[in-house]
């Protein structure tokens, strides 16, 4: 059993990835159709949607090369690996030494990387509009949740995320202002980067303010659905990123503490999906040239983080 | 050596015969590849070896003998321009053939075998004279390629602009080794000049100083460290694209070479400063490359901006060690130095493989412009996947081997809490800040070069008619594809190869706690410190690719191919695709401050009938490099106005030029008395 231990924690991490991420994404919409006053279609509809999207037959743009249909599967992959590397559950899992905080950033920047060909592949001018609005806004997102989690890395003395969840979870509640200024920075940055208002809208198919679903208009079929899956994964994941890194209590460090573990990150995915609901209802989507700001302040709030880690303490 | 002499040697017997260009091309390329390969594996064993090797020639001035030395520092470097150099010549025997009867293919027979040879002999250099001769050898010998395609006049500009540069940085380097022999041999005597002599002198603070601060001046000129940066992206478009490859990928790494050699072999990195001025200007070049790189629209001056950029990091890498080194930290320094040297290699890879594709695109469509590109991946079935695999390694994205060094050159950034220094406190948080920003600014800037290039519809006929290239060409990219993936899935290997490499340069090397958890885990330091393992996420990703393609497959879906949505309208066409200019657009106006920018749309109103439908629309826009005009504009100017003031020294009459003579006689007399 303890020869299997990890094993069995990461395929418990990789099944819930994919599993729970869209219940998660159905959770959200739910609290949101209550918070504006509407009827809700229920928790599991997600799950709906993508089947009958993967029941559908495929319409494919004449112009569209091997590139645009190769995307889907490699955005769905790295994201699913990325997964696969944060301790969801429990910290002792055999892939987590394969990538570190850094390696993690790169593989979300695989699948943003594709997916901003994709857009351009078809040549239809929303697509373009999206991969570049979308490259904008990651060229600011990411510096800073490298920042982001570097601050936190050098109060672990290591990037690899296991280790670091490790770490924090071996301390008392602990308030420092390097880490208040990255926590804040996170918040940001995990509304820009999942595509969350006010920086995009994941519910508009308005065409001139779409971001991300102006790169993925052209899909249909299985290959959307394995996108929108992966959109869905990429919420959890970065949930759970959030939640290793400021409020890890409770991931366990082996395969016996996985239930309580589970219902733990249950607890906290749903407090997560409240905050998002209450940010989403509270704030109107920004025109596309105040993200910058936005970001800016992210990125700055970051680097200040990480300047009063070296400064402070 | 025999690589050498083979080069030079063929590069001079190729005058002879001009009048048979085909053989030219199809017979001396491969034996220049051959060459390269033969130097390939001199520097490959020095290296893995460790061996040091020493060899004096009795040619040269009477009496100062020429010294020549392979060891892992020269090895390392030889290694990776060879293996450029040979890809490289694979390519040319398909690329050069364009030119027969538009150029001389003589030429470029003579000099580019001339110009690699420059490039090892710099290398292999072990004092200061047969350095500078090497050095010198590679200056003209890559001027005259430059100005290969010499029909065009902006070609011929941009190689004044580039000797120009390289002159004056040859000069800087030359002072600082005048310094350094002085100090080594007496100023009254030549014996000094051996690199031997100067390592085992003892240099006064202030002197050393100095001669660094020239050297770092004079390679700086020829790395393109900003502000020196400007006649890179002038020089590498001009150049045919076999040799931009060989100048961005090579030719700038033995700038590298010779300030790696200057501030550690010879100088012992000393001073503390030197290694915040180098961290500084790299951070800088890294910054401003990349948003140079990204608002262009010439492919290959974007690569060639791309470059500073590169060159940036690698220098990010090599300030870091020099300030490890300094502070007593040698395993830092050494993964510092492992860094840089890493980016080195992969640069040499992915830029040579980037502007080899970038020739085939401008061998197959005549095209520049990105503006009059597109749809080109559906006509270079073959070309379009190894320019992808450039863009993917160049923009730091795993499993390839940009990655690799990034993530290194990161875990040397978070180890500097161990060091005590206020203004380094300061320096390295905001380092890691801006070098994470060049990172992505430069994916953005690749997805643009690829998605702009080679995707989407054709912007011109040229573009659309556009058709595969020869084989040689193919082949000389695809085995730098494989060497950019291999180089990125096994880095602990590599990093095991360079062992030696980094401790001669630092001292200590982290090849034995890289690793440490066996191949398959890169652990710079220690396993809880950091791990990363390309071969797990590669495998990884690619067995849920194939599963998920496998699952979804199992069920018949039919594909239709239809018309892309147009809103209803019809009448797609590709002018309404997002241009170059408008896929920068956010970027220019987040970044603009950096540039002096002209932004004109002039809309016709005549022949309309209502203003809200005009005729025509104009828009231009022209972004130029801020420091130009700061910085070169200036000391042009100048030079023209005393060069204007001395004319009037000259009339053309006779008796008044007979009187110069006569004062200058009267003065040089009195100044001997």
């Amino acid at each position: 059993m303890t020869e299997l231990g990890p094993i069995f924690s990461e395929f418990v991490q990789i099944a819930l990835t994919v599993l729970v991420a869209p219940l998660f994404v159905g959770w959200i919409r739910m609290l949101k159709c209550w918070a504006q006053g509407r009827k809700a279609p229920g928790v599991l509809q997600p799950y709906l949607n993508l089947m009958k999207l993967f029941s559908k037959d495929i319409l494919l743009a004449e112009n569209a090369s091997w590139v645009f249909r190769v995307t889907p599967y490699v955005v769905f992959g790295s994201i699913l690996m990325a997964g696969s590397i944060i301790p969801i559950v429990s910290t002792d899992i055999p892939l987590s030494a394969s990538a570190d905080i850094i390696a993690l950033v790169a593989l979300f920047g695989i699948a943003r990387f594709f997916l901003a060909l994709a857009g351009m592949d078809v040549g239809t001018s929303f697509g373009g509009m999206g991969s570049s609005r979308e490259m904008m806004i990651a060229s600011l997102a990411e510096p800073a949740i490298l920042m982001t989690s570097f601050t936190v890395s050098l109060f672990s003395r290591s990037t690899s995320i296991s280790e670091t969840v490790r770490f924090v979870e071996g301390m008392d509640f602990f308030l420092s202002p390097s880490m208040a200024f990255v926590f804040f920075a996170f918040v940001l940055i995990m509304l820009a980067e999942t595509g969350r208002v006010p920086v995009d809208n994941p519910t508009t198919h308005l065409e001139l303010t779409m971001i991300h679903e102006g790169m993925i208009l052209e899909y249909s079929g299985r290959h959307l659905a394995l996108i929108e899956w992966a959109g869905m994964m990429k919420l959890f994941v970065f949930s759970s990123l959030g939640i290793a890194l400021f409020a890890p209590w409770g991931i366990a460090s082996n395969a016996s503490g996985i239930p309580l573990a589970l219902a733990l990150a249950a607890v906290k995915l749903a407090l997560i999906g409240v905050g998002i609901v209450l940010a989403e209802t509270g704030l109107a989507k920004m025109r596309i040239f105040r993200v910058p700001e936005f970001l800016g302040t992210a990125f700055i709030l970051a680097t200040l983080g990480m300047l009063s880690h070296f400064m402070l303490e | 050596m025999t690589s050498i002499s083979t080069l030079v040697l063929f590069g001079l017997s190729a005058p002879f015969f001009h009048k048979h260009e085909k053989f030219i091309v199809s017979v001396f390329f491969p034996i220049f590849a051959a060459a390269s390969l033969v130097s390939f594996a001199a520097g490959f064993l020095a290296v893995s070896g460790g061996i040091t090797e020493k060899m004096i020639l009795q040619a040269g001035l009477p009496g100062l003998p020429f010294h020549l030395r392979l060891d892992p520092i020269s090895g390392f470097f030889i290694t990776v321009i060879s293996l450029l150099s040979f890809c490289v010549s694979v390519y040319s025997v398909g690329y050069v053939k364009s030119f027969i009867g538009r150029e001389s293919v003589a030429n470029m027979a003579v000099f580019y075998p001339l110009f690699i040879a420059g490039m090892l002999l710099t290398l292999l250099a072990d004092d200061a004279f047969i350095f500078l001769v090497g050095w010198e050898v590679m200056a003209m010998s890559s001027y005259f390629l430059v100005i290969f395609e010499n029909k065009i006049g902006a070609n011929r500009r941009a190689a004044l602009l580039y000797v120009v540069m390289a002159h004056a940085g040859a000069l800087a380097i030359l002072m600082s080794f005048g310094v350094l022999a002085g100090f080594a041999g007496g100023f009254e005597t030549f014996g000094g000049y051996t690199f031997d002599a100067m390592r085992s002198a003892t240099i006064p603070p202030f002197w050393a100083g100095v001669a660094f601060l020239l050297a770092f001046l004079g390679f700086g000129a020829k790395a393109g460290i900003v502000p020196l940066h400007v006649w890179l992206p002038e020089a590498h478009p001009a150049a045919p694209s076999n040799v931009s490859a060989l100048m961005s990928g090579a030719m700038l790494k033995t700038a590298i070479y010779g300030i790696l050699r200057v501030s550690f072999d010879i100088l012992h990195v000393s001073q503390l400063w030197w290694g915040e001025l180098v961290l500084i200007a790299g951070l800088v070049s890294a910054l401003l490359g990349v948003l140079y790189a990204i608002m262009e629209n010439d492919l290959k001056r974007l690569l060639a901006y791309s470059s500073v950029e590169n060159i940036g990091v690698i220098l990010i890498g090599v300030g870091l060690s020099m300030i490890f080194f300094t502070f007593q930290k040698p395993l830092m320094s050494a993964l510092a130095i492992t860094a840089a040297l890493y980016h080195v290699m992969n640069h040499a890879m992915f830029k040579g493989l980037l502007f080899m594709g970038a020739g085939s695109v401008l061998h197959s469509t005549h095209e520049r412009n990105m503006e009059n590109m597109g749809g080109l991946i559906h006509k270079m079935k073959w070309t379009a996947p190894l320019f992808l695999v450039g863009c993917l390694s160049i923009s730091a994205l795993p499993p390839f081997n940009g990655f690799v060094s990034e993530w290194l050159t990161f875990q040397a950034f978070l180890m500097s809490p161990a060091l005590t220094s206020q203004g380094l406190n300061l320096l390295i948080p905001l380092g890691a800040a801006l070098l994470a920003l060049t990172a992505v600014l430069s994916a953005s800037s690749f997805v643009k070069a690829f998605g702009i290039s080679f995707l989407g519809k054709p912007r011109s006929e040229n573009c659309a008619t556009a058709e595969e290239s020869p084989w040689s060409m193919l082949i000389g990219m695809s085995i730098l594809a494989m060497t950019c993936l291999l180089l990125g899935v096994f880095p602990t290997a590599v990093i095991g190869w360079m062992s030696n490499v980094s401790t001669a340069l630092a001292g200590e090397t982290i090849a034995k706690s890289a690793g440490g958890m066996g191949w398959l885990w890169l652990t710079p330091v220690a396993a809880e410190r950091a791990s990363y393992s390309a071969p797990m996420l590669f495998l990884g990703i690619i067995s849920v690719v194939v599963i998920v393609f496998l699952t979804l497959h199992a069920r018949k879906n039919t594909i239709h191919r239809v018309k892309p949505w147009d809103c209803g309208y019809g009448g797609l066409t590709s002018k309404m695709q997002y241009s170059s200019y408008s896929f920068s657009m956010p970027s220019r106006v987040i970044f603009g401050f950096f540039f002096r920018m002209r932004e004109r749309v002039k809309i016709d109103l005549a022949r309309t009938r209502a203003p809200e439908f005009p005729a025509q629309i104009k828009y231009s826009l022209r972004i130029r490099d801020r420091l130009w005009g700061w910085l070169y504009k200036p000391v042009i100017d100048g030079v023209f106005k005393l060069g204007r003031h001395t004319a009037r020294l000259q009339h053309g009459r006779i008796h008044v030029y007979l009187a110069y003579s006569f004062i200058t006689v009267i003065f040089l007399l009195l100044f001997a008395l």
